[in-house]
């Protein structure tokens, strides 16, 4: 190791006995606690942002997923705010818009 | 060896199939001699519809947030010019992500694209091989004098993305059915994905977390990563981290010095 990535020993030792510390005590947040933190907004460093799922979550092409092919065609379609993403905002007060610029 | 498969066929049958511009080919006839416009056409749009399903089975986050017909059509514009490589439906769009960052009408949710590459990680680690991660003790046996050198060998299903986005929090909140509330886009998250067991577990990185789980995911000492890390932020909490990250199931084993 170069001088330049120096660390200590000590440190190195300090903070792994700390995480194994903390590893033995810890306990695994449940969905609904992980759900909540966040809701909250006070999902902790590491926090479980998501764990469940639906039990048709291998994607396409496995056996769960249907083969329903019909559909519109053609190039033609309007721009349609359907989604949740008025919802999510950047500063100036911008928000995700569907419309075209 | 089964024997090469004849692709004249194919060769001649599939290049119009993503243009809906072209004709049917020549080696088509339809029934009584007729045009076979109209029966080509069934074709490309099992073809089309069938890709952009995939799509968004793999990114249903993505589509919520766009809504559907939005993203039926940016996807649509993405089959079009990148069909599959691959006969595995859940290895395709590995691109999708990289074409909605510059998707032109999908410039106002800069966040988007990262919220994919979530996703695809999320399939990723799905699908990855089973593997046991280290386990606490395995570390605790480990000489303070070598943990400098201490080599972490990451899980085959562990990965990290990042953004200058709030991409973790959109993706939670888009992930399921659940309203969404107003969510401030602007604070940067990454996050880390693993699957220690049976369910895939994407985890939101604290400041500075990102950069030494990279640095000890491509094999650098945990000395050397702790250091970069101190380096840049002398406040950077070197346990916590390694705790979240051995917590997460980022880590199968452990090896000394440069692997």
């Amino acid at each position: 190791m170069s001088a330049k990535f120096a660390v200590t020993t000590l440190v190195l030792a300090g903070a792994m006995s700390t995480a194994l510390a903390t590893l033995a005590a810890a306990a695994p947040l449940t969905k609904a606690e992980g759900d909540a933190a966040i809701a909250a907004k006070k999902e902790k460093c590491f926090g479980v942002a998501l764990k469940g799922q639906n039990d048709c979550a291998a994607g396409p092409g496995t056996t769960c997923q249907g083969t329903s092919t019909t559909d519109f065609q053609g190039n033609a379609w309007k721009f349609v705010q359907g989604g949740t993403c008025t919802s999510i905002e950047l500063p100036g007060g911008k928000k995700g818009s569907l419309k075209p610029v | 060896m089964p024997p090469e498969p004849d692709l004249g066929f194919a060769a001649a049958f599939a290049p119009a199939l993503l243009d809906p511009v072209r004709l049917a080919p020549e080696i088509v006839t339809g029934p009584n001699g007729k045009a076979p416009g109209k029966r080509y056409d069934v074709y490309r749009n099992n073809v089309t519809v069938s890709l952009i399903d995939a799509l968004a089975a793999i990114y249903p986050a993505v589509q919520r947030i766009t809504g559907i017909d939005f993203f039926r059509a940016m996807a649509r514009f993405h089959v079009r010019q990148t069909p599959p490589i691959s006969p595995l439906l859940f290895d395709y769009g590995r691109d999708f992500p990289a074409f909605i960052a510059q998707y032109e009408h999908a410039q106002m949710m800069p966040w988007l694209a990262d919220v994919a590459r979530i996703e695809r990680a999320w399939l990723d680690a799905y699908h990855a091989a089973d593997a046991v991660p280290v386990s606490p003790a395995q570390l605790a046996a480990v000489a303070p004098e070598r943990l400098g050198d201490l080599v972490l060998i990451p899980h085959p299903a562990a990965g990290i993305v990042r953004s200058q986005f709030a991409a973790v929090t959109i993706f939670a909140a888009n992930r399921d059915t659940s309203p969404v509330g107003r969510i401030d886009a602007a604070s940067p998250e990454d996050a880390l994905v693993t699957r220690a067991e049976f369910d895939v577990v994407v985890r939101h990185l604290p400041p500075g977390g990102a950069a030494v789980a990279s640095s000890l995911m491509s094999g650098r000492p945990l000395g050397e990563a702790a250091a970069r890390a101190l380096d840049a932020a002398a406040d950077f909490d070197l346990a916590s981290n390694i705790t979240g990250l051995i917590e997460a199931g980022a880590f199968t084993s452990i090896a000394f010095g440069d692997v």
